[in-house]
């Protein structure tokens, strides 16, 4: 037996132990996503045991290193165990900000003691961050950004309002951008981090056109956040931004996926319009539709699949995740056209017990910010253009 | 294991790349069809494979070949694609070897396919669009079989020493069963070829079978259990298919990001403009996901898994839609220069196109994943 397969038994030997039925069973509804935190009320004592098991092993985060509270698993041993979970339907123990878009930032540009201080309580989901990024006049064009902190000495007082902060109403601590220097763009923008609970903090949900809140408006009066706090150089935090900016496109890029057994657009289709005497579904046009779908998104299952093994190994491009993200989340808007196409009229209803209050057309409306949030579509081609084709003036 | 090429593969496919690219390049393709060839590739350059050891990739070690899988046939296929070189590797080296596996066949005809000496041919489809349909009949007759029926779209049947011919030996034309999967050699009586030239140069053939008679031991595998040999040939073939249309479809995107970065008008590079970049960008979308699902074929059929089927069906589907769109932009971003004969990206639309129906075309195998999904 080589290292990993006992690895792989071990893993096995250990996720039969240690992971609760209960969180072997599909995620049904927003309760049963853990998302950590200072105000985290668990949905059920399994839900938390499993947080904890997975949290003190650094096994939510398996591949960071184990002096930050990650696992320190290698990039073999963390697929292992993403397919020894996924084997069992073992759910997430924890969706984090924190573990896909701060911590890797943090572990490129933070110092020491910010790695200290932040990565371990990410991993053990105790604190729940969330994104300062946007504003309401600097979207695609993020770098125009005009939220401001000045120099007062040991601290910035930091003034102005972020918009779309996902979960900022239910956040512990915010990673945002801030413009320290007005007199030039890109560079004059340093990345900070503070308690969402500091004096002159408020939030204000948003209500979208899907009838959930899970973004806010969130306002800054003359906030004082330790100088200490800033991640990499003063007017430095656009590198900071354009590396965290790449791990959020791996997020949304990987909604594409269909998560395996939560496939609902065929089984949908067929309750909905039932099968022809050869067994087809008994709407040749919108089955071919869907057939044609499905050949696209298996394939980006597969390039999922190879975008990870090649990002592990360092041998994707710089610039791929734009291409996944493009990909996957213009994928997903065509899942969901295909799935309302697919329920009819059943899957119109809004707040019915039958939709479970709405779910696939509250899904469906979502999935349209998909290609907006976490730069556009048209910004990830332009990116594509520039870096991979090398297309000249993009 | 990981979806990438590993370090052998990477050095197998430099090894690959200058050789295609230095000895049949698309002018090669150009200079054959000028002098209106009707062997329809080049015996010579079908030799130079045989040394390179390339014609015995998917033979084992111990019956002279390299003893390699289909991601390594499929690193060959790429540069096949991209340089559109008319070669009988896909038919023969590829489908046949995989069709003949394991059965007494192999030791008659893998000496001759890895000499490069012998030509195999593919007598499948039988309609204008491939259908999971065998109606060619073959009745026993005295010590063997009488087969009769019709062929077409039988690249390479001209000029082939082998014809694999799926039959039907029990049951109805779109019985899955009751095939059976003869080695015909092309010199046989009763045997009528009339070969065509097709929209991309290759020679594709009709063949009538009008009572062709064979020995017993024509038959591949089992009577009536042809179904596992030819699904084992069709599998080769269609991944191999979607492995050269991944050369056509990146070698017409690399031409035309080429051009756009060098014809100008009104005074700018076309490349500057978002319009056509973000129609680029878009492309290398679709070429890289449809690179992924041919990967992951391959892999899947190496590793003898009962998910390489759906797999096969995505690559071939996947590849088939990106390499026609990325074919299609090629002309439309040259202008009227890809209008032209003189240029060759007309040559990687036509090429395409003859891939695309190969096999089955995206439609086919759409329809083939929604069946398996229950629906």
């Amino acid at each position: 037996m080589t290292d990993l397969d006992t690895f792989r038994s071990d893993t096995r030997a250990w996720l039969e132990e240690n992971c609760p039925p209960e969180m072997r069973k599909p995620v049904k509804s927003d309760k049963d996503v853990c998302w950590g935190g200072r105000r985290f009320t668990p949905s059920s004592p399994e839900q938390k045991q499993w947080l904890d098991v997975m949290g003190q092993r650094g096994w939510t985060v398996p591949d960071w290193p184990r002096e930050y509270g990650g696992g320190g698993l290698s990039p073999a041993e963390t697929k292992i165990l993403r397919e020894e979970m996924r084997a069992i339907n073992a759910r997430s123990p924890l969706y984090s900000f924190g573990i896909s878009m701060l911590g890797p930032a943090l572990l490129k540009y933070g110092n020491e003691e910010q790695k200290r201080e932040h990565l371990p309580k990410i991993v053990r989901g105790e604190i729940r961050w969330c994104q300062g990024y946007s504003e309401p006049n600097a979207g695609s064009d993020l770098a125009s950004l005009a939220t401001s902190a000045d120099d007062a000495g040991d601290h910035y007082v930091v003034n102005g309002q972020k918009v779309w902060t996902s979960y900022a109403d239910q956040a512990d601590w915010i990673f945002c951008l801030v413009r320290t220097d007005k007199t030039t763009k890109q560079g004059g923008i340093s990345f900070v981090l503070f308690d969402m609970e500091l004096e002159g903090v408020s939030t204000k949900p948003i209500l979208l056109i899907s009838g959930y809140s899970p973004f806010c408006e969130t306002f800054f009066d003359d906030v004082k956040v330790p100088k200490k706090n800033r991640v990499h150089d003063e007017n430095k935090g656009w590198d900071v931004a354009k590396y965290l900016l790449g791990h959020e496109r791996e997020m949304i890029s990987g909604m594409g996926l269909g998560e395996g057994g939560r496939d609902t657009l065929v089984p949908g289709a067929v309750a909905a319009i039932g099968l022809d005497d050869a067994g087809r579904l008994d709407d040749p046009i919108l089955r071919s539709q869907m057939a044609l779908f499905q050949v696209r998104a298996k394939a980006f299952a597969a390039m999922s699949e190879r975008f990870i093994d090649e990002l592990k190994a360092g041998r994707a491009h710089p610039a791929q995740p734009s291409m996944m993200k493009y990909y996957g989340t213009e994928l997903n808007k065509d899942r969901h056209e295909l799935q309302m196409a697919g329920g009819g009229s059943d899957a119109l209803e809004w707040d019915s017990e039958a939709t479970r209050g709405g779910a696939p057309a509250r899904a469906w409306l979502r999935t349209k910010a998909n290609s907006i949030e976490g730069g556009t579509s048209e910004v990830q081609l332009n990116i594509i253009a520039k870096r991979i084709l090398e297309l000249p003036g993009a | 294991m990981p979806l990438y090429l590993d370090d052998d593969q990477t050095t197998l496919q430099d090894t690959i790349r200058d050789f295609v690219g230095e000895n049949a390049p698309v002018s090669h393709l150009r200079s054959l069809r000028d002098v209106d060839d009707r062997t329809g590739f080049s015996r010579d350059l079908w030799k130079q494979f045989a040394e390179m050891g390339f014609t015995g990739i998917l033979v084992g070690e111990d019956q002279g070949g390299l003893g390699l899988g289909h991601v390594e046939a499929g690193v060959v296929l790429e540069e096949i694609g991209r340089n559109l070189s008319p070669s009988p590797f896909l038919t023969t080296a590829v489908a046949a070897v995989e069709a003949l596996k394991g059965t007494p066949h192999a030791e008659r005809w893998y000496p001759g396919i890895v000499a490069g000496e012998t030509v195999a041919a593919l007598a499948i489809d039988e309609t204008p669009k491939h259908r999971d349909r065998v109606a060619l009949k073959a009745e026993r007759a005295g010590n063997g079989f009488r087969l009769t029926g019709a062929k077409r779209f039988v690249t390479h049947a001209h000029v082939a020493d082998l014809l694999i011919v799926a039959a039907r030996t029990a049951g109805a034309a779109e019985d899955a069963e009751g095939i059976t999967l003869f080695a015909v050699p092309t010199d046989a009586a009763r045997l009528d070829k009339r070969a065509e030239r097709l929209a991309d140069s290759s020679i594709a053939a009709h063949l009538d079978f009008d009572g062709v008679e064979v020995d017993a031991d024509a038959v591949i595998g089992e009577v009536d259990a042809g179904r596992d040999p030819l699904d084992r040939l069709l599998r080769a073939g269609r991944t191999g298919a979607s492995a050269e249309l991944l050369g056509v479809g990146g070698g017409a995107m690399a031409m035309t990001v080429g051009y756009l970065k060098e014809r100008k008008q009104f005074g700018r590079l076309i490349g500057e403009y978002q319009a056509l970049q973000h129609r680029a960008a878009h492309l290398y979308s679709e070429m890289e996901v449809a690179r992924a699902a041919v990967l992951k074929a391959q892999q899947l059929l190496d590793a003898g898994s009962d998910k390489a089927e759906e797999a096969v069906s995505v690559a071939k589907a996947m590849t088939a839609m990106a390499t026609t769109l990325s074919v299609n932009e090629g002309v439309q971003m040259h202008g009227g220069i890809g209008m032209t004969d003189e240029y060759d990206i007309g040559f990687y639309m036509k090429r395409a196109r003859v891939l695309s129906e190969l096999w089955g075309d995206a439609n086919f195998h759409a329809d083939r994943l929604a069946r398996a999904a229950g629906y």
